[in-house]
């Protein structure tokens, strides 16, 4: 066991992929020579060489697209998009060839991509450096979506993602990059699978659903939650696509109330889909609609606005009151 | 011969460029290989010669051959198409020598990445005569294996596989071999931003790609002047390709030039751009109305420069075609045809519940639940389900 940050735990399950399998090459902007703009790869060129961790052009869609190439040739291509918002070049190849061409081909080709992207806000980044464009790809089908929201399992996901046959996107929470945590070198078939949510904190009032980086902020809430005698249960999501209702339908069925979280703009985002899965399969338990605490339906603001955009901790314990009935903000604070 | 830089082998300058919005409809761009005229007259060429001395008669008729088979299933597709079975087709008519010509250049280990024009190319690779219409039909959205035929499924996406190439590429030099991946485009494709990071990456990682670009003057109505204001050719210079123009009209030429290509790749020399000047002569699909946008003239002026009739009087000039040899090869079409109308016929829809497979490898419990229910909603109906 060693306590190191997400940022060197990614770089240690980058490693080991590496060293595990030939048919792995990294591609990127930066990632060789520089390690990365947040030096994840550090040291990985100098270690695996040339070939297997390539600094690209600045082209994000020639990114993907060489790497379809390279997955068809039988490579295990991992790519590394610099920030959430450079993204957006790429997402044609990514919509119209990662996530269909197992599907197009009948099965006969498979695309085990895994596209890295830092993303979300916190960092008092300039635009285009702070975004969550999750939901885009949740609703692509054939790409495996996934988060991870500790050093522990950033290390084992990264390497799950990197070994599944699907294309998998995997966000990093970047403003997280720097939080140190215990990891432990998990033998894959021993880990928790890359699909499955997990349930950090046990609770039997309300249930918090999170991601990436709202793990923490959600954690928090539950504890300053159980001071005033609220037992919240939070499920780490994980994954976003598929999504692991199952578990999060286990919870509610024990708490009957949901609040989910994310920092990508509310409407078409996932809490909608999450409220809307368990909505239908729980209507009967609930004791009060599901609740969203999300970033507002506007472009990334400018860095002195993002505390009021990102959700954070007393807006959680805000929607925790309300699913319970207890005064909130929209009804106010009488005596 | 290559263009290695931009002062070599330059259009004429212009006295003044069009204004983007008058586009020219049949740019006349200068020079280009040509090793038979149209009228089946051998130019020899110093250069290009020695890449295509080995074809001999035998050669030249099984070239001969694959052209007419490929015209022939082709005009069998639209008639299949214009009777209701296929939904669509995309004619290669007039494109016969730029697609043969270069497809049968090939080898097996090789990589093609094609457009959805290419099936005289999928041909050449071994693409069975039900392979060719599946997609067509609506039965699949792939027509074979992949990897049984070297062959990538064709991309609509205009411009897209181009990187695909360019990534196997690389991925043959890491695996040590000296097999080229072949990208096929038209002249629309070389405005995508695909295609221009494509070069990008090929130039920069000296990938064994071949860029063959397929001229044949238009994207659906819009003619080549709205792509381009100089030879396509032209553009790859620019990224450190070097580049060739050849009449894509004439098979010889288009094989010597894409062997000029396929052996720099091989070499380690890197990428090159074929650019085969040729001509639509049909519509962009069968949905399509040509009649609306091209000049018949123009169109009449290619038809006399013909791909298939210029071998066709070169061989008879070498008195290599005989009546038998033409018969025999009218005959080979014509069962291709006829095996591609029969497996029209004889393909069945898909059963429904296929829609929900392959898409991950492990089906998600969101999908599987989203399967049961489908099937129990057909099994209402009192369907298989």
């Amino acid at each position: 066991m060693a306590t190191t940050t997400m940022a060197a735990a990614l770089g240690s399950g980058l490693r080991r992929a590496l060293e595990d399998d030939p048919r792995v090459v990294l591609l990127g902007e930066d990632i060789g020579r520089l390690g990365g703009v947040f030096r994840v790869t550090d040291g990985l060129q100098r270690d695996f060489g040339l070939d297997r961790v390539m600094d690209t052009p600045l082209a994000e869609a020639g990114i993907m697209g060489v790497a379809v190439g390279l997955a068809y040739r039988g490579f295990r291509p991992v790519v590394e998009i610099q920030f959430d918002g450079f993204v957006y070049p790429a997402l044609d190849q990514m919509v119209t060839q990662v996530g269909r061409l197992h599907y197009r081909t009948g099965g006969t080709v498979r695309m085990p991509i895994t596209i890295r992207i830092p993303y979300g806000g916190g960092i008092g980044a300039v635009e285009h450096h702070s975004e969550s464009p999750e939901a885009y790809f949740a609703h692509t089908p054939g790409l495996r979506v996934v988060t991870c929201a500790s050093p522990q399992d950033a290390h084992t996901m990264i390497r799950q993602a990197i070994a599944c046959d699907d294309p998998v996107v995997f966000f990093e929470p970047k403003r997280r990059y720097w939080t140190k945590g215990d990891v432990d070198d998990v033998a894959l078939d021993d880990a928790l699978p890359l699909d499955r949510a997990r349930v950090v904190v046990e609770g039997t009032d309300v249930t918090l659903v999170a991601y990436g980086p709202l793990v923490v902020t959600a954690r928090d809430a539950a504890l300053a939650a159980a001071d005033d005698g609220v037992s919240v249960e939070v499920v780490d999501l994980r994954s976003l696509s598929p999504l692991d209702l199952s578990t999060v339908e286990q919870s509610v069925r024990k708490t009957g109330r949901l609040v989910v979280t994310h920092e990508a703009q509310r409407s078409g985002g996932l809490g909608a889909e999450i409220a809307a899965g368990i909505t239908e399969r729980c209507f009967p338990v609930l004791s009060a609609a599901p609740v969203r605490v999300t970033g507002f339906d506007t472009p990334y603001p400018p860095a002195k606005l993002e505390e009021h955009f990102l959700p954070d901790l007393d807006r959680l314990l805000d929607a925790v009151d309300q699913v319970l009935g207890r005064q909130h903000s929209l009804t106010g604070w009488s005596a | 011969m290559l263009r290695s830089d931009v002062s070599n082998g330059r259009a004429p300058v212009r006295e003044h460029d069009p204004a983007p919005h008058d586009p020219l409809p049949a740019p006349d761009w200068g020079e280009m290989l040509q090793l038979l005229s149209p009228d089946g007259t051998r130019h020899p060429d110093p250069v290009y010669d020695p890449w295509v001395e080995d074809v001999d008669d035998d050669a030249l008729l099984a070239l001969y051959e694959d052209m007419v088979v490929s015209r022939r299933f082709d005009v069998e597709a639209v008639a299949l198409q214009r009777q209701g079975q296929l939904g669509l087709w995309p004619p290669l008519l007039g494109q016969e020598a730029a697609q043969i010509g270069s497809a049968r250049t090939l080898r097996p280990d090789d990589f093609v990445f094609t457009s959805y024009r290419e099936n005289g190319v999928a041909y050449c690779r071994g693409a069975s005569p039900v392979d060719l219409v599946r997609v067509w039909r609506g039965n699949a959205l792939a027509g074979w294996d992949p990897r049984a035929i070297g062959m990538a499924t064709p991309q609509v996406m205009i411009g897209a596989q181009t990187l695909h190439a360019t990534g196997y590429a690389l991925g043959c030099v890491r695996d040590g071999v000296d097999s080229v991946a072949v990208a096929y485009f038209g002249d629309g494709a070389t405005s995508k931003g695909d295609v221009h990071e494509a070069m990008v990456f090929a130039a920069t990682f000296a990938a064994p790609v071949v860029f063959f670009c397929q001229n044949n003057q238009w994207a659906i109505s819009e003619p080549v002047g709205l792509q381009a204001h100089r030879p396509l050719a032209d553009r790859a210079p620019g990224y450190g390709i070097p580049s060739v123009r050849v009449d894509g009209n004439d098979v010889l030429a288009v094989m010597a030039a894409t062997r000029v290509a396929l052996d720099r790749a091989r070499r380690g020399e890197g990428p090159t751009f074929v650019e085969a000047v040729t001509y639509r002569m049909g519509p962009h699909t069968t949905s399509d109305d040509p009649t609306r946008y091209a000049d018949p003239e123009v169109r009449a002026q290619w038809a006399a420069k013909d791909p298939i009739v210029r071998v066709e009087q070169h061989l008879h000039a070498r008195g290599a075609l005989s009546e038998e040899r033409t018969q025999e090869v009218k005959e080979k079409a014509e069962a291709f045809a006829m095996q591609m109308r029969e497996a029209t016929y004889g393909m069945t829809a898909p059963e429904p519940l296929t829609v929900f497979d392959h898409v991950l490898v492990e089906p998600s419990a969101e999908l599987e639940r989203q399967r049961s229910q489908y099937a129990a909603y057909l099994a209402m109906f009192g369907g298989e389900g």
